[in-house]
């Protein structure tokens, strides 16, 4: 349903992507500009990933471990469990690990990051932070969006192990799989386009899970009831975007590494 | 007043214009808010900027620092087009001057301290300085006690007292409040009117102030500040000039820019019945 006219509805949508690309290039240029203002991405790595410790480090031992379930009853056909290691392995490095840990992510970075600096928006924050000679992209955006990518590499790196982790105590309980016999099936046929695939999607994510949520939080209008609506599209859209980019990236690597 | 009039510090009127507008005009959503509006506030000047809710006080307050953008019309500031700068070249032109919003706007995540110390931690300045220019700044505004407070920890009259300490702590060439007293009971509206009167006589800082309260205007107009006893008094010496002017707004338009007495001697209806 359109608000105003369909016309008005789609140079909106035209004004948004506009205004979220030139804040993603800003934020991206800031980078090379000073202050630099290192103490805030200290802060925001550790809200980003400190704080997130427990989720992803959780979310990755439980994904692991059903995963590990899941494929040896298909496995047990074909008299092959002790390939489970590898099937845990691959899912969780090339694609799981990476995309889950980034939709974590989004449900809990991004939506904080639009709530936060939405709040600032509709209380004349940011605009008290432009007043006062600072540029609150420089100021704001940049730190959260270094600190993000940052962070969301090593959360993907520690969500894959606890996902292997999370496989091999399905594998040893329950399918009776010895450590030896688990770990070898895990790296044994891992290349290093598998590897280098699940380490480079966390950096096109991180970077669209801050933008995101730094652009619905500084776009936000429309008082507290704006901040609540802010923080659902931030969640949406970065969820979204990251599933789309996923698909397009994946599809780039295989095509460059040939699996 | 006559021409031999001096200002409360003893210095005849500038002629120097600080801010000017020309021929203004912003409107949002088909709405226009303000219409051709020209007024110029000259050095150690106070203008006081009247009108209704909604009649563009608050938007005008924010072309003057470059917040907004006009749709025609051109705002110069301290020399510098604002309305031909880009956003970068505009953070060095908002050092100069100070801004106290509507709600305060305070940072509710830092500190008193680190509030009224912002800009001078975003220029680097020692830590040593920092605390004594912050220490300064919240005596002037009676808040030495709440240094290491959080806003939430305030009450409004308080918060609003913090944001003039972070306005003027830089000792900007112009100052703009927007309404300082909105909504705050008499008594901590006449603490704050105090602190506008000492920062005009004691700094002579030019300031652009809105509100809808015409007791806050008039107080301005009629009071200076006496440092001697360190207090605001009344204006007996018709020589003595306080440099407080008025503007009134309406519907987006200059209906008035004159001196407290042209004010009451208006033969306007509109203005009588507002002044009223």
């Amino acid at each position: 349903m359109f608000r105003n006219s369909p016309e008005q509805a789609i140079k909106e949508r035209v004004l948004a992507v506009q205004e979220y690309s030139l804040l993603a290039g800003e934020a991206v240029a800031n980078l090379a500009r000073r202050p630099r203002y290192l103490s805030d991405m200290i802060l925001q790595a550790d809200f980003i990933g400190f704080g997130s410790l427990p989720i992803v480090g959780l979310t990755g031992l439980s994904i692991g471990a059903v995963l590990a379930l899941q494929t040896s009853t298909t496995l047990q056909q074909f008299g092959s469990v002790s390939l489970t290691g590898q099937l845990v392995s691959f899912s969780m490095i090339k694609e799981i690990g990476p995309v889950l840990t980034s939709l974590m992510l989004a449900g809990r970075a991004a939506t904080g990051m639009a709530s936060e600096l939405g709040s600032m928006k509709v209380t004349e924050q940011i605009d008290a932070m432009r007043a006062l000679g600072t540029d609150p992209v420089k100021k704001l955006v940049t730190p959260r969006v270094v600190s993000t990518v940052i962070m969301l590499f090593f959360l993907t790196i520690l969500s894959d192990l606890m996902g292997l982790l999370g496989g091999y105590i399905v594998a040893s309980g329950r399918l009776g799989l010895s450590t030896q016999q688990y770990w070898t099936s895990t790296y044994q046929q891992l290349q290093f386009p598998d590897v280098f695939q699940g380490l480079l999607k966390p950096f096109f994510f991180g970077f669209i899970i801050a933008t995101v949520g730094c652009y619905y939080g500084v776009s936000t209008k429309g008082g507290t009831q704006g901040v609540g609506r802010s923080t659902t599209q931030a969640m949406v859209a970065s969820s979204v975007l990251i599933l789309i980019v996923d698909f397009f990236l994946t599809q780039l690597l295989i095509w460059i590494f040939g699996r | 007043m006559g021409t031999s009039a001096t200002t409360t510090n003893g210095h005849p009127p500038s002629t120097e214009v600080v801010l000017e507008f020309q021929d203004v005009e912003l409107g949002f959503d088909r709405h226009l808010v303000l219409r051709g509006v020209s007024f110029q506030l000259h050095r150690g000047e106070t203008k006081v900027l009247f009108g209704v809710a909604g009649s563009g006080k608050s938007v005008l307050l924010k072309l003057a620092l470059g917040l907004l953008k006009p749709d025609s019309g051109t705002i110069i500031v301290l020399g510098e087009e604002v309305t031909s700068m880009t956003e970068q070249q505009l953070f060095g032109l908002r050092r100069r001057i100070g801004m106290v919003f509507q709600e305060s706007a305070l940072f509710d995540s830092l500190t008193v301290e680190e509030n009224v110390a912002f800009r001078l931690m975003e220029e680097h300045l020692p830590r040593d300085e920092v605390r004594e220019r912050v220490t300064e700044a919240l005596r002037f505004v009676e808040l030495e006690h709440t240094i290491d407070k959080f806003p939430a920890q305030l009450s409004g009259g308080m918060r609003r007292r913090v944001a003039i300490a972070r306005a003027i702590i830089t000792q900007p060439e112009i100052i703009f409040y927007d309404s300082p007293t909105g909504g705050l009971d008499p008594i901590t509206s006449t603490t704050i009117v105090e602190l506008l009167v000492k920062q005009r006589d004691v700094y002579q800082t030019s300031a652009l102030m809105v509100t809808h309260r015409l007791q806050d205007g008039f107080t301005m107009a009629t009071h200076r500040f006496d440092r001697q006893r360190g207090e605001m008094v009344k204006v007996k010496n018709s020589d003595v000039n306080t440099n407080t002017s008025f503007l009134i707004l309406r519907d987006g338009k200059v209906i008035f820019d004159g001196t407290g007495r042209e004010l009451a001697g208006s033969t306007d209806e509109y203005i009588k019945e507002y002044i009223s």
